[in-house]
Protein backbone atom coordinates (compact mmCIF):
# COMPACT_ATOMS: atom_id res chain seq x y z
CA UNK A 1 0.00 0.00 0.00
CA UNK A 2 2.84 2.29 0.23
CA UNK A 3 4.13 4.44 -2.24
CA UNK A 4 7.11 3.81 -3.51
CA UNK A 5 7.95 6.63 -5.48
CA UNK A 6 11.11 7.65 -3.77
CA UNK A 7 12.61 4.36 -5.18
CA UNK A 8 14.83 5.99 -7.78
CA UNK A 9 18.10 7.63 -6.37
CA UNK A 10 17.84 11.36 -6.87
CA UNK A 11 21.11 12.62 -8.65
CA UNK A 12 22.77 14.83 -6.06
CA UNK A 13 25.17 18.07 -6.60
CA UNK A 14 28.09 17.74 -4.66
CA UNK A 15 28.17 21.20 -2.79
CA UNK A 16 24.58 20.74 -1.65
CA UNK A 17 23.69 22.32 1.58
CA UNK A 18 23.34 20.66 4.36
CA UNK A 19 19.33 21.97 4.48
CA UNK A 20 18.53 22.84 0.67
CA UNK A 21 15.47 23.15 -0.39
CA UNK A 22 15.33 19.01 -1.60
CA UNK A 23 16.30 17.79 1.88
CA UNK A 24 13.76 19.88 3.49
CA UNK A 25 10.76 18.68 1.63
CA UNK A 26 12.48 15.09 2.22
CA UNK A 27 11.58 16.20 5.87
CA UNK A 28 8.76 18.09 5.77
CA UNK A 29 6.26 15.94 3.93
CA UNK A 30 5.83 13.25 5.81
CA UNK A 31 4.78 15.36 8.34
CA UNK A 32 1.57 16.13 6.52
CA UNK A 33 1.00 15.68 2.89
CA UNK A 34 2.64 12.02 2.99
CA UNK A 35 2.23 11.19 6.60
CA UNK A 36 2.88 7.45 6.96
CA UNK A 37 -0.18 6.96 8.92
CA UNK A 38 -3.08 8.66 7.70
CA UNK A 39 -2.02 8.43 3.99
CA UNK A 40 0.51 5.46 3.59
CA UNK A 41 -1.48 3.62 5.51
CA UNK A 42 1.50 2.00 7.32
CA UNK A 43 2.61 1.33 11.23
CA UNK A 44 -1.26 1.63 12.74
CA UNK A 45 -0.20 -2.23 14.38
CA UNK A 46 2.32 -2.09 17.08
CA UNK A 47 1.51 1.35 18.33
CA UNK A 48 -2.07 2.31 18.96
CA UNK A 49 -2.28 0.01 21.87
CA UNK A 50 -0.09 2.08 23.84
CA UNK A 51 -2.12 5.61 23.41
CA UNK A 52 -4.11 5.50 26.26
CA UNK A 53 -2.67 7.12 28.42
CA UNK A 54 -0.57 10.21 26.95
CA UNK A 55 2.97 9.60 29.03
CA UNK A 56 3.33 5.91 27.41
CA UNK A 57 2.66 7.42 23.94
CA UNK A 58 5.52 9.92 24.39
CA UNK A 59 7.98 6.78 25.47
CA UNK A 60 7.11 4.94 22.74
CA UNK A 61 7.15 7.38 19.95
CA UNK A 62 10.69 8.91 21.03
CA UNK A 63 11.80 4.87 20.78
CA UNK A 64 10.42 4.90 17.24
CA UNK A 65 12.14 8.17 16.02
CA UNK A 66 15.54 6.81 17.65
CA UNK A 67 15.23 3.27 16.36
CA UNK A 68 14.14 4.91 12.77
CA UNK A 69 17.11 7.26 12.42
CA UNK A 70 19.61 4.36 13.56
CA UNK A 71 18.13 1.53 11.35
CA UNK A 72 17.89 3.72 8.67
CA UNK A 73 21.30 5.30 8.97
CA UNK A 74 23.24 2.09 9.44
CA UNK A 75 21.35 0.30 6.31
CA UNK A 76 21.84 3.19 4.45
CA UNK A 77 25.74 2.73 5.30
CA UNK A 78 25.39 -0.49 4.54
CA UNK A 79 22.91 -0.79 1.67
CA UNK A 80 25.77 -1.72 -1.17
CA UNK A 81 27.08 -5.05 0.74
CA UNK A 82 23.94 -6.19 1.22
CA UNK A 83 22.46 -9.12 -1.14
CA UNK A 84 19.13 -8.66 -2.64
CA UNK A 85 17.57 -11.83 -1.56
CA UNK A 86 18.40 -11.55 2.29
CA UNK A 87 17.91 -7.97 2.79
CA UNK A 88 14.67 -8.61 4.72
CA UNK A 89 16.48 -10.53 7.22
CA UNK A 90 19.37 -8.47 7.29
CA UNK A 91 16.89 -5.56 7.83
CA UNK A 92 15.30 -7.32 10.58
CA UNK A 93 18.34 -7.81 12.16
CA UNK A 94 19.35 -4.32 12.32
CA UNK A 95 15.76 -3.44 14.02
CA UNK A 96 15.52 -5.90 16.19
CA UNK A 97 19.05 -5.75 17.65
CA UNK A 98 18.30 -1.58 18.12
CA UNK A 99 14.85 -2.71 19.83
CA UNK A 100 16.64 -4.64 22.12
CA UNK A 101 19.05 -2.17 23.19
CA UNK A 102 15.72 0.39 23.79
CA UNK A 103 13.95 -1.95 25.73
CA UNK A 104 17.45 -2.95 27.36
CA UNK A 105 17.89 0.35 28.35
CA UNK A 106 13.59 0.97 29.50
CA UNK A 107 14.20 -1.78 31.37
CA UNK A 108 17.39 -0.31 33.26
CA UNK A 109 16.03 2.76 33.74
CA UNK A 110 12.07 3.20 34.01
CA UNK A 111 11.09 -0.23 34.69
CA UNK A 112 7.72 0.99 35.72
CA UNK A 113 7.43 2.26 32.00
CA UNK A 114 8.80 -0.70 30.55
CA UNK A 115 6.13 -2.53 32.58
CA UNK A 116 3.22 -0.40 30.83
CA UNK A 117 4.38 -1.06 27.38
CA UNK A 118 4.78 -4.75 27.95
CA UNK A 119 5.05 -6.09 24.45
CA UNK A 120 4.67 -3.54 22.73
CA UNK A 121 8.50 -2.29 22.81
CA UNK A 122 9.03 -5.57 21.17
CA UNK A 123 6.76 -4.97 18.55
CA UNK A 124 8.23 -2.03 17.11
CA UNK A 125 10.03 -4.63 15.10
CA UNK A 126 7.20 -5.51 12.69
CA UNK A 127 6.16 -1.87 12.67
CA UNK A 128 5.70 -1.26 8.78
CA UNK A 129 6.90 2.28 8.75
CA UNK A 130 10.59 1.37 9.49
CA UNK A 131 10.53 -1.69 7.42
CA UNK A 132 8.88 0.12 4.58
CA UNK A 133 11.11 3.68 4.46
CA UNK A 134 14.32 1.46 4.89
CA UNK A 135 12.89 -1.06 2.05
CA UNK A 136 11.92 2.48 -0.18
CA UNK A 137 14.17 4.65 0.74
CA UNK A 138 17.40 3.39 2.93
CA UNK A 139 18.08 0.65 0.72
CA UNK A 140 18.78 3.34 -2.33
CA UNK A 141 19.74 6.96 -0.91
CA UNK A 142 22.85 8.38 1.05
CA UNK A 143 23.17 8.14 4.70
CA UNK A 144 22.22 11.94 5.24
CA UNK A 145 19.32 12.23 3.26
CA UNK A 146 18.02 8.60 4.78
CA UNK A 147 18.25 10.16 8.17
CA UNK A 148 16.38 13.11 7.21
CA UNK A 149 13.50 10.64 5.46
CA UNK A 150 13.36 9.15 8.86
CA UNK A 151 13.31 11.59 10.64
CA UNK A 152 10.42 13.06 9.05
CA UNK A 153 8.60 9.86 9.09
CA UNK A 154 8.99 9.00 12.41
CA UNK A 155 7.96 12.70 13.83
CA UNK A 156 5.00 12.39 11.30
CA UNK A 157 4.21 8.63 13.11
CA UNK A 158 4.59 10.29 16.12
CA UNK A 159 2.26 13.72 16.33
CA UNK A 160 -0.22 11.24 15.21
CA UNK A 161 -0.46 8.61 17.70
CA UNK A 162 0.22 11.70 20.21
CA UNK A 163 -2.97 13.44 18.77
CA UNK A 164 -4.69 9.93 19.08
CA UNK A 165 -3.69 9.58 23.12
CA UNK A 166 -4.61 13.37 23.92
CA UNK A 167 -7.99 12.82 22.92
CA UNK A 168 -8.36 9.00 24.60
CA UNK A 169 -6.62 10.43 27.55
CA UNK A 170 -8.98 13.56 27.82
CA UNK A 171 -12.08 11.78 26.71
CA UNK A 172 -11.32 8.42 28.65
CA UNK A 173 -10.01 9.67 31.79
CA UNK A 174 -10.59 13.18 32.11
CA UNK A 175 -6.75 14.21 32.34
CA UNK A 176 -3.65 15.15 30.66
CA UNK A 177 -0.59 13.49 31.36
CA UNK A 178 -2.05 12.16 34.54
CA UNK A 179 -3.34 15.80 35.24
CA UNK A 180 -7.03 16.31 35.96
CA UNK A 181 -7.55 19.30 34.02
CA UNK A 182 -11.38 19.32 34.18
CA UNK A 183 -11.21 19.31 38.25
CA UNK A 184 -8.67 22.58 37.66
CA UNK A 185 -11.08 24.01 35.17
CA UNK A 186 -14.14 23.38 38.00
CA UNK A 187 -15.67 20.71 36.03
CA UNK A 188 -15.22 17.82 38.25
CA UNK A 189 -18.50 16.34 37.21
CA UNK A 190 -17.15 15.88 33.55
CA UNK A 191 -18.49 12.44 31.84
CA UNK A 192 -16.09 10.43 30.99
CA UNK A 193 -16.37 7.74 28.67
CA UNK A 194 -15.06 4.24 28.98
CA UNK A 195 -15.45 3.57 25.30
CA UNK A 196 -12.34 5.76 24.96
CA UNK A 197 -10.21 3.90 26.97
CA UNK A 198 -10.72 1.14 25.01
CA UNK A 199 -9.61 -0.16 21.39
CA UNK A 200 -12.68 0.58 19.68
CA UNK A 201 -11.82 4.56 21.04
CA UNK A 202 -9.03 4.35 19.33
CA UNK A 203 -10.40 3.28 16.13
CA UNK A 204 -12.77 5.93 15.90
CA UNK A 205 -10.55 9.20 16.67
CA UNK A 206 -7.43 7.77 14.54
CA UNK A 207 -10.82 7.41 11.36
CA UNK A 208 -12.16 10.96 12.82
CA UNK A 209 -8.29 12.14 12.55
CA UNK A 210 -8.06 10.88 8.90
CA UNK A 211 -11.25 12.25 7.56
CA UNK A 212 -9.99 15.69 8.95
CA UNK A 213 -6.97 15.56 7.77
CA UNK A 214 -7.36 14.24 4.24
CA UNK A 215 -10.70 16.21 3.63
CA UNK A 216 -7.90 19.57 4.40
CA UNK A 217 -5.29 17.72 2.32
CA UNK A 218 -7.55 17.05 -0.69
CA UNK A 219 -6.01 13.56 -0.96
CA UNK A 220 -8.70 11.15 -1.68
CA UNK A 221 -8.49 7.18 -2.03
CA UNK A 222 -9.79 4.90 -4.85
CA UNK B 1 -9.98 -29.90 28.44
CA UNK B 2 -11.90 -27.28 28.86
CA UNK B 3 -9.76 -24.53 30.02
CA UNK B 4 -8.14 -25.25 26.33
CA UNK B 5 -11.35 -24.67 24.78
CA UNK B 6 -12.28 -22.08 26.97
CA UNK B 7 -8.74 -20.19 26.40
CA UNK B 8 -9.55 -20.73 22.57
CA UNK B 9 -12.57 -18.68 23.01
CA UNK B 10 -11.05 -16.03 24.96
CA UNK B 11 -7.98 -15.45 22.51
CA UNK B 12 -10.89 -15.75 19.51
CA UNK B 13 -13.47 -13.19 21.05
CA UNK B 14 -12.59 -11.25 24.09
CA UNK B 15 -8.85 -10.75 23.38
CA UNK B 16 -9.13 -10.53 19.63
CA UNK B 17 -5.41 -9.71 18.05
CA UNK B 18 -7.12 -6.99 16.11
CA UNK B 19 -9.93 -5.31 18.24
CA UNK B 20 -8.45 -5.55 21.82
CA UNK B 21 -4.21 -5.14 20.85
CA UNK B 22 -4.38 -3.65 17.86
CA UNK B 23 -2.18 -6.08 16.09
CA UNK B 24 -1.81 -7.39 12.26
CA UNK B 25 -3.59 -4.16 11.80
CA UNK B 26 -1.76 -3.23 8.74
CA UNK B 27 -2.52 -7.03 6.64
CA UNK B 28 -5.72 -6.62 8.31
CA UNK B 29 -6.63 -3.07 6.26
CA UNK B 30 -4.59 -3.42 3.15
CA UNK B 31 -5.63 -7.35 2.44
CA UNK B 32 -9.26 -6.90 3.25
CA UNK B 33 -10.77 -5.37 -0.03
CA UNK B 34 -12.06 -8.65 -1.60
CA UNK B 35 -13.09 -12.24 0.49
CA UNK B 36 -11.30 -14.52 -1.25
CA UNK B 37 -7.87 -13.19 -0.28
CA UNK B 38 -8.79 -12.13 2.91
CA UNK B 39 -9.67 -15.87 3.27
CA UNK B 40 -6.32 -17.15 1.93
CA UNK B 41 -4.05 -14.49 4.35
CA UNK B 42 -6.52 -15.54 7.19
CA UNK B 43 -5.61 -19.43 7.40
CA UNK B 44 -2.27 -19.00 6.56
CA UNK B 45 -2.32 -16.79 9.75
CA UNK B 46 -3.90 -19.40 11.58
CA UNK B 47 -1.47 -21.86 10.56
CA UNK B 48 1.81 -19.99 11.31
CA UNK B 49 0.31 -18.66 14.58
CA UNK B 50 -0.51 -22.07 15.91
CA UNK B 51 3.12 -23.41 14.91
CA UNK B 52 5.18 -20.56 15.57
CA UNK B 53 3.66 -20.56 19.46
CA UNK B 54 5.01 -23.78 20.60
CA UNK B 55 7.62 -23.32 18.95
CA UNK B 56 8.74 -20.22 20.84
CA UNK B 57 7.22 -21.52 24.19
CA UNK B 58 10.17 -24.53 23.57
CA UNK B 59 12.94 -22.14 22.38
CA UNK B 60 12.11 -19.29 25.49
CA UNK B 61 11.94 -22.53 27.67
CA UNK B 62 14.55 -24.24 26.97
CA UNK B 63 17.40 -22.00 25.69
CA UNK B 64 16.68 -18.29 26.64
CA UNK B 65 14.86 -18.48 30.35
CA UNK B 66 17.48 -17.70 32.97
CA UNK B 67 19.08 -21.06 34.07
CA UNK B 68 17.59 -22.49 30.84
CA UNK B 69 20.57 -24.12 29.80
CA UNK B 70 21.45 -26.16 32.42
CA UNK B 71 20.38 -29.12 30.46
CA UNK B 72 23.44 -29.05 28.63
CA UNK B 73 26.22 -28.52 32.03
CA UNK B 74 26.05 -27.40 34.99
CA UNK B 75 28.19 -24.31 34.36
CA UNK B 76 25.51 -23.07 32.16
CA UNK B 77 23.21 -22.62 34.97
CA UNK B 78 23.46 -19.21 35.19
CA UNK B 79 23.53 -18.15 31.76
CA UNK B 80 20.12 -15.62 31.35
CA UNK B 81 19.51 -15.23 27.53
CA UNK B 82 16.52 -13.69 28.10
CA UNK B 83 17.69 -9.79 26.21
CA UNK B 84 18.26 -12.11 22.59
CA UNK B 85 14.11 -13.03 22.78
CA UNK B 86 13.51 -10.57 20.09
CA UNK B 87 15.78 -11.91 17.95
CA UNK B 88 15.41 -14.72 18.37
CA UNK B 89 11.66 -14.86 18.23
CA UNK B 90 11.59 -12.92 14.52
CA UNK B 91 14.13 -15.48 13.11
CA UNK B 92 12.04 -18.10 14.24
CA UNK B 93 9.29 -16.92 12.73
CA UNK B 94 10.59 -15.47 8.92
CA UNK B 95 12.24 -18.59 9.10
CA UNK B 96 9.30 -20.32 9.73
CA UNK B 97 7.42 -18.89 7.46
CA UNK B 98 10.02 -18.90 4.36
CA UNK B 99 9.88 -23.01 5.14
CA UNK B 100 5.95 -22.81 4.93
CA UNK B 101 6.24 -21.13 2.02
CA UNK B 102 8.51 -23.89 0.38
CA UNK B 103 6.65 -26.81 1.23
CA UNK B 104 3.40 -25.61 0.02
CA UNK B 105 5.16 -24.64 -3.40
CA UNK B 106 6.46 -27.97 -3.33
CA UNK B 107 3.58 -30.14 -2.65
CA UNK B 108 0.72 -28.09 -3.53
CA UNK B 109 1.00 -25.25 -6.12
CA UNK B 110 -2.07 -24.87 -6.80
CA UNK B 111 -2.68 -23.57 -3.16
CA UNK B 112 0.84 -21.56 -3.37
CA UNK B 113 -0.73 -20.01 -6.39
CA UNK B 114 -3.70 -18.27 -4.49
CA UNK B 115 -1.49 -17.22 -1.49
CA UNK B 116 1.61 -16.73 -3.08
CA UNK B 117 2.20 -12.93 -2.59
CA UNK B 118 0.70 -13.42 1.63
CA UNK B 119 2.78 -15.60 2.75
CA UNK B 120 6.23 -13.90 2.85
CA UNK B 121 3.91 -11.00 3.87
CA UNK B 122 3.08 -12.62 7.68
CA UNK B 123 6.38 -12.38 8.64
CA UNK B 124 6.02 -8.98 9.30
CA UNK B 125 2.40 -9.40 10.71
CA UNK B 126 2.84 -8.06 13.96
CA UNK B 127 -0.09 -10.47 15.24
CA UNK B 128 2.66 -13.36 14.93
CA UNK B 129 5.15 -11.86 17.16
CA UNK B 130 2.50 -10.19 19.43
CA UNK B 131 1.24 -14.31 20.08
CA UNK B 132 4.34 -15.08 20.76
CA UNK B 133 5.40 -12.14 23.03
CA UNK B 134 2.22 -12.41 24.98
CA UNK B 135 2.31 -16.25 25.56
CA UNK B 136 5.86 -15.15 27.20
CA UNK B 137 4.01 -12.54 29.46
CA UNK B 138 0.87 -14.45 30.25
CA UNK B 139 3.17 -17.61 31.58
CA UNK B 140 1.28 -20.19 29.16
CA UNK B 141 2.45 -23.72 29.62
CA UNK B 142 2.93 -25.81 25.87
CA UNK B 143 -1.00 -26.88 25.66
CA UNK B 144 -1.78 -23.35 26.42
CA UNK B 145 0.46 -21.99 24.50
CA UNK B 146 -0.92 -23.83 21.40
CA UNK B 147 -4.57 -23.12 22.47
CA UNK B 148 -3.51 -19.04 22.61
CA UNK B 149 -1.28 -19.54 19.32
CA UNK B 150 -4.53 -21.01 17.05
CA UNK B 151 -7.39 -18.87 19.13
CA UNK B 152 -5.32 -15.74 17.70
CA UNK B 153 -5.13 -16.84 14.68
CA UNK B 154 -9.38 -18.16 14.60
CA UNK B 155 -9.93 -14.54 15.64
CA UNK B 156 -7.92 -12.83 13.44
CA UNK B 157 -9.34 -14.79 10.43
CA UNK B 158 -12.91 -14.25 11.57
CA UNK B 159 -12.02 -10.52 11.88
CA UNK B 160 -10.70 -9.92 8.46
CA UNK B 161 -13.18 -11.97 6.62
CA UNK B 162 -16.14 -10.01 8.19
CA UNK B 163 -14.44 -7.14 7.20
CA UNK B 164 -14.01 -8.13 4.33
CA UNK B 165 -17.39 -8.80 3.06
CA UNK B 166 -18.48 -5.47 4.61
CA UNK B 167 -15.86 -3.77 2.28
CA UNK B 168 -17.11 -5.24 -0.60
CA UNK B 169 -20.65 -4.21 0.09
CA UNK B 170 -19.17 -0.87 0.53
CA UNK B 171 -18.45 0.17 -2.80
CA UNK B 172 -21.85 0.53 -3.62
CA UNK B 173 -22.38 3.45 -1.45
CA UNK B 174 -21.71 7.00 -0.81
CA UNK B 175 -18.64 7.50 1.09
CA UNK B 176 -17.72 11.52 1.93
CA UNK B 177 -14.15 11.89 -0.31
CA UNK B 178 -12.15 12.17 2.74
CA UNK B 179 -13.61 9.22 4.90
CA UNK B 180 -13.43 6.95 1.38
CA UNK B 181 -10.83 4.61 1.89
CA UNK B 182 -8.92 3.93 5.45
CA UNK B 183 -10.83 6.50 6.63
CA UNK B 184 -14.09 4.83 7.08
CA UNK B 185 -12.22 1.32 7.03
CA UNK B 186 -11.35 2.62 10.87
CA UNK B 187 -14.60 3.48 11.72
CA UNK B 188 -15.82 0.15 10.76
CA UNK B 189 -13.43 -1.46 12.73
CA UNK B 190 -14.24 0.30 15.95
CA UNK B 191 -17.86 -0.50 15.25
CA UNK B 192 -16.85 -4.19 15.03
CA UNK B 193 -14.86 -4.22 17.86
CA UNK B 194 -17.93 -2.85 19.96
CA UNK B 195 -19.61 -6.19 18.25
CA UNK B 196 -17.07 -8.07 19.56
CA UNK B 197 -17.12 -6.76 23.30
CA UNK B 198 -20.20 -8.65 23.85
CA UNK B 199 -18.38 -11.85 24.03
CA UNK B 200 -17.07 -10.30 27.33
CA UNK B 201 -17.83 -12.39 29.98
CA UNK B 202 -18.81 -15.88 28.29
CA UNK B 203 -17.22 -18.94 29.63
CA UNK B 204 -17.36 -22.61 28.76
Amino acid sequence: MSEVKEKEVIKIKKSESLLSKRRRNILIDPLDDNNPVTIQVLGICSALAVTIKLEPTIVMSLSVVFVMIFSSLLTSLVRDYIPTRVRIIVQLAIIASLVTLVSEFLKAFNYEMFKVLGAFVGLIITNCIILGRLEAYAMGNKPYDSVLDALGSSVGYAWIILAVAFFRELLGSGSVLGYKVFEMIGWPSFPTNGLFVDSIGAFIILGLIIWVQRSRNGYVEN
Amino acid sequence: MNEIINLIIKSAFMDNMVFAYFLGMCSFLAVSKKVSTANGLGLAVIFVLTCTAPLNWLIQQNILNEGALSWIGPQFATVDLTFLQLLMFIAVIASFVQLVEMIIEKFSPALYGSLGIFLPLIAVNCSILGGSLFMVQRDFNLQEATAFGFGSGLGFYLAIIALAAIREKLKYSHVPDGLKGLGITMLLTGLMGLAFKTFIGMTL
